[in-house]
């Protein structure tokens, strides 16, 4: 018999659309100064934290949604969403694992969290979000012992109060656009990492971001800092139950690496994408942007995404220090009704500032697929250098493929390289594996995993299978 | 092993295949040979399963009518086809193809399926048979391939996945002397009592290197004349003008 677990999720819909069953609590519902209050006297946060939450409002008031976009979505009703909610029991911050809530643990487990002892021996440390209040920390003692603090950014506000300050907001500012100042404004929680100097990260960490109460935006905060010499390669996943309504994701993410740090930041984003008729599924606006401060620094973006109803996001960097680096690498596909938008902005401002862009877009049944990137070299960042590749997979007719590549050269020295392909799987390879005894989904799945394997390899090991196993259920019945 | 009857196929108006009939026995192997244009490729495609063609007749593989049954099916109970002209897969390295195909095979046949272990010292031994590099087991399915290297890699895959019934089609073309005896070692190798074979020639050149208990000679769409391995000789001299005038 057949325990192929490809095949077996194949057949499934999406798997992870359960609603965990947990009274929880919440802001009132809307956006206003009252609700901003509530939010951050429920983490007990600084003053000053309150002050720049407000100050983010204030701006929000003068602010539109951006538009130039290509998914377009129908008006979101802000003042119709829960911007806070956190399950019952928690409100005290992260407890041990034994008193966690059975329904979440569940929840988790068959999400395929590691969260219980024995998976924690195989390698990952988990701050694992649910909904808006971190639910457990694993493995925080030994990454305390060697200097690094790996924590929601609820608790660093209260243990480390002047590394967030220092940092948060200081790559993605309150005034940057419609989302990230939402975000701001409201966010609830997400991770907090610092990397001493010199410190090599012994394990991928890693955060599971869960939406379960409905009408609750998530609106996260991550933010990383990788000091002098230091590296760390965190990993964020995805997955949101199943409901008739859209949901708004937006989420900021701040990475800062200092002088020879480096870091790795890989996202598999699995989100419900919506039903096959393109009703309901997530809004994932998210922004996410990383700065190379110091010389010799490197930030690397690795994205899978293969759920939401519309992802529009551009993980990006800003290469300020000499020599420094920036990678992107992506893959995207869209089935059914999905759309995404997506790519990302390589700011070069230092000399001898390299990046790398590597892209691949799979768009099946009527799904519309963007890349949009932007290569910026500024006239002090002599001989910087820029190569991009994006390539887009098309399964089917119905589906729409584009390539937006902005470039902006101000430096004689400096140069860019843009290579674009578009293709489409043919009938004749479909044949040809079908020939060989694959049937047309594992066909189809191994060639689009061919595709895509130049990002899929950037991947941690221990993810990259299943990423390359949701490559295949996002794709399930897209041919044929 | 393999009988066709009253078989016709066309696309749109276009008739290719008409009233073909064909029988192979357990352990045979048969020749046919045929001008540009006469239905060969299209003969393998349809008995391979491929889409796109209207389809009227019966096809028995192994006692059953397998004619409804889609191509992948039809692998897995044994029908292999060497094509003339192999695709190019980009991003899929051969190994992993072929470690893929192979363990459809067996799951489909019930079989254990191998390992990466197993199935790189069974690949690496067939490869050598054939002059296949290990080099060229890591690179895209057929991406930049020579034309050698792809027809070799059509009998490596035949190899491995021990057909009842390997339809080779032009495998011969385009080889030179070594490399056509290396695929026809390969052939002989696989030769058993119990796998038939039908290989479509365009030259009797290959014939030299194996020996066909029958030769077909196929005319648009049809087989004309059936005989031994000298037919192909013969056919070799006089060219297939003669059988076209007849028609
Ligand atoms: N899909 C198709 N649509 C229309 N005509 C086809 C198609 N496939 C093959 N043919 C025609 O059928 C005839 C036989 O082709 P083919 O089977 O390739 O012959 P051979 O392999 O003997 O050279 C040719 O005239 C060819 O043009
Ligand atoms: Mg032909």
């Amino acid at each position: 018999m057949s325990d192929n677990l490809i095949q077996e999720q194949i057949k499934q819909d999406y798997a992870y659309g359960f609603i965990t069953d947990v009274e929880s609590v919440r802001a009132p519902k809307g956006l206003n100064k009252e609700v901003i209050q509530f939010i951050s006297k429920q983490k007990k946060e600084p003053q000053w934290l309150l002050e720049w939450r407000l100050k983010a409002f204030e701006r929000l008031q003068s602010m539109t949604e951006p538009n130039w976009q290509k998914p377009q979505y129908p008006k979101i009703d802000y003042q119709a969403l829960y911007y806070y909610s956190a399950p019952k029991g928690f409100k005290e911050g992260p407890k041990s694992l034994d008193e966690i809530d059975p329904e979440i643990k569940k929840t988790y487990e068959k999400l395929g969290i590691p969260l219980n002892e024995q998976k924690r021996l195989a390698g990952v440390a988990v701050d694992a979000v649910f909904d808006s209040v971190s639910v457990a920390t694993t493995f925080k003692k030994k990454l305390e012992d060697i200097g690094i603090i790996f924590c929601s950014i609820s608790e660093a506000v209260q243990k480390h109060p002047d590394l967030v300050k220092k940092y948060l907001g200081s790559v993605i500012p309150l005034t940057d656009h419609y989302f990230a100042t939402l975000n701001s404004a409201v966010f609830t929680d997400g991770s907090f990492v610092y990397i001493p100097e010199g410190v090599r990260c012994p394990m991928e960490l890693s955060t599971y971001f869960r939406i379960n109460a409905s009408n609750t935006g998530q609106f996260e905060r991550t933010l990383i800092i990788a000091d002098k010499g230091s590296y760390v390669s965190y990993l964020e996943g995805c997955t949101a139950p199943m409901r008739d309504e859209n949901q708004l994701h937006a989420a900021n993410v701040e990475l800062v690496a200092l002088d020879d740090a480096e870091i790795k930041y890989s996202t598999v984003q699995n989100w419900y994408p919506g039903d096959k008729e393109g009703k309901g599924g997530i809004y994932n606006f998210v922004t996410k942007r990383g700065i190379c401060k110091g010389k010799n620094s490197k930030i690397s973006w690795t994205q899978v995404e293969t759920g939401s109803a519309i992802t529009w996001k551009y993980p990006s960097c800003i290469l300020q220090g000499d020599n420094s680096s920036g990678e992107f690498y992506s893959i995207a596909i869209t089935n059914n009704y999905q759309k995404a938008d997506t790519g990302t902005k390589m700011i070069h401002l230092g000399k001898n500032t390299k990046s790398r862009i590597i892209s691949k877009g799979i768009s099946a049944g009527h799904a519309d697929n963007t890349y949009r990137g932007l290569v910026s070299i500024h006239s002090k960042a002599s001989n910087a250098k820029n190569y991009t590749q994006c390539d887009s997979l098309l399964v089917g007719n119905l589906c729409g493929a584009h390539t937006v590549p902005y470039i902006d050269n101000k430096n004689s020295t400096s140069t860019t390289e843009h290579e674009a392909t578009t293709s489409k799987i043919s009938e004749e390879q479909l044949f040809y594996c079908k020939q060989r005894g694959l049937n047309q989904e594992e066909a189809v799945s191994l060639i689009v995993n061919g595709f895509c394997k130049e990002v899929l390899q950037q991947l941690p090991m221990e993810f990259a299978v299943e990423a390359q196993k949701l490559v295949s259920i996002s794709l399930e019945g897209s041919v044929g | 092993m393999l009988s066709i009857e009253k078989l016709n196929v066309s696309v749109g108006d276009k008739k290719i295949l008409e009233d073909f009939n064909l029988k192979i026995g357990k352990g045979e192997v048969h020749a046919i040979m045929g001008p540009n244009g006469s239905g060969k490729s299209t003969l393998s495609y349809v008995l391979a399963g491929k889409d796109g063609y209207e389809v009227d007749g019966k096809i028995m593989f192994k006692n059953e009518n397998i004619i409804e049954l889609p191509a992948d099916e039809r692998a897995q109970k044994g029908i292999f086809l060497a094509f003339q002209y192999p695709i190019e897969i980009p991003g899929v390295f051969m190994n992993n193809f072929l470690k893929t195909s192979l363990n459809a095979v067996k799951k489909a046949k019930g079989q254990k399926e191998v390992d990466v272990v197993e199935f790189l010292s069974l690949v690496k031994q067939h490869a050598k048979k054939l002059g296949i590099k290990d080099e060229q087991l890591g690179r895209a399915l057929n991406v930049g391939f020579s034309g050698g290297e792809k027809k070799r890699n059509e009998v490596l895959q035949m190899s491995l996945l021990e057909p009842d019934l390997a339809i080779l089609d032009e495998t011969d073309s385009g080889l030179d002397i070594d490399a056509l005896k290396v695929v026809a070692d390969g052939v002989n190798a696989l030769r058993s009592p119990n796998r038939s074979f039908l290989i479509i020639t365009h030259y009797q050149r290959l014939l030299d290197y194996i020996k066909p208990d029958y030769v077909h000679v196929m005319v648009n769409g049809t087989i004309v004349k059936t005989g031994c391995s000298k037919l192909a000789q013969e056919l070799d001299k006089i060219g297939y003008k003669e059988f076209q005038k007849a028609i």
